[in-house]
């Protein structure tokens, strides 16, 4: 299935939950924010978030900044 | 030195968080980010700001968080927002990833000169202040938005030297000096700050501390310029306290005025 990550279109196995998600495209998990259809999903809810063709996933960080 | 109690210095408090160095250090631009870190360890700089973005995946980047030591408080910017809505969002995103509530607003939607949206922070401070969040203004200086932040609950104020990442110092200086008089609040001057003489001066004028970034982050030794900064936020400060006399028109001879042998 697909799922819109970062902006880009990702094709991502049938019946994944946001953790393999998050493990399959972030090299480092640790403070990875997740951020599902809009809606902040915490980190303790990763591995029962279950996701679905077409949603809409962003995935942040800390980076440098003033 | 003994340094006599009338010129003792009081940490600054913010939000109950007391700090000896009134130097912050902003993280971007560094060309490594182990100058990141020897700036901050060279400096003692006890708050450094971060950004939050969309994490690349095409390349794996170091997580910035572990080149900053322990008991450094991070302050997150909200970097990337045009509107307090989206002030919001960022703060909240920034929350969740467990380092805290303190957000500096930073609310931007022209590109060429970066200068902060007053009316959008101002509506950003009221809606983080009610969602808990220890907020740090970043402003264009003037007196009206400065109360109106007062009064939304910002625990700082941090008015603009001049345009970001410019180095042109205290351009808005005279409108820094009145928000320092008239707001009950520690105004931090943030941003343009590219010397640390400029740096000394905000100090001297009563600011209760100064962020720095590029002028740090772009020299080729940061670490030893770092040093330097917050060695002039400390003269500043000191000078600040020790009560310097006015300018004068006129000469004020430093040496007895009569004639060098004989009284003329």
């Amino acid at each position: 299935m697909k799922i819109i990550l970062n902006g880009q279109a990702k094709e991502i196995a049938a019946a994944s939950n946001l953790k393999h998600i998050i493990e399959q495209f972030c090299q480092d998990a640790n403070h990875v924010i997740a951020e599902l259809n809009g809606e902040i999903v915490r980190k303790q809810h990763w591995d029962g978030q279950s996701i679905k063709d077409g949603d809409r996933l962003e995935l942040v960080n800390f980076v440098g900044g003033g | 030195m003994d340094i006599r109690e009338a010129t003792q210095d009081t940490p600054l408090t913010i939000a109950g968080k007391t700090f000896t160095s009134r130097f912050l250090l902003g993280t971007g631009k560094f060309k490594s980010k182990n100058d990141l870190k020897e700036s901050i360890l060279s400096s003692g700089s006890q708050i450094v700001t971060v950004a939050l973005r969309r994490i690349d995946l095409e390349r794996h980047e170091e997580n910035i968080l572990e080149y900053i030591p322990d008991g450094v408080t991070l302050l997150v910017n909200t970097s990337g927002a045009r509107n307090a809505k989206e002030a919001l969002r960022i703060a909240q995103l920034a929350r969740e990833s467990g380092c805290g509530n303190w957000i500096k607003i930073e609310v931007i939607s022209d590109s060429k000169y970066l200068l902060p949206d007053n009316t959008e922070t101002v509506k950003a401070t009221e809606l983080l202040v009610k969602d808990g969040f220890v907020v740090f203004p970043y402003m264009y200086p003037d007196l009206y938005i400065a109360r109106d932040l007062a009064k939304a609950g910002a625990a700082t104020i941090m008015p603009l030297g001049s345009l970001i990442g410019s180095n042109q110092g205290l351009k808005a200086k005279e409108f820094i000096q009145i928000l320092i008089d008239e707001i009950d609040l520690p105004i931090i001057v943030d941003a343009g700050i590219g010397r640390p003489s400029q740096a000394a001066e905000a100090m001297e004028m009563g600011a209760a501390a100064v962020l720095v970034n590029t002028a740090v982050a772009t020299a080729q030794y940061p670490a030893e310029l770092a040093k330097a900064f917050s060695l002039a936020v400390e003269a500043g400060r000191l000078a600040y306290l020790s009560k310097m006399p006015n300018q004068r028109n006129i000469a004020d001879a430093s040496s007895p005025l009569t004639g060098f042998l004989y009284e003329s």
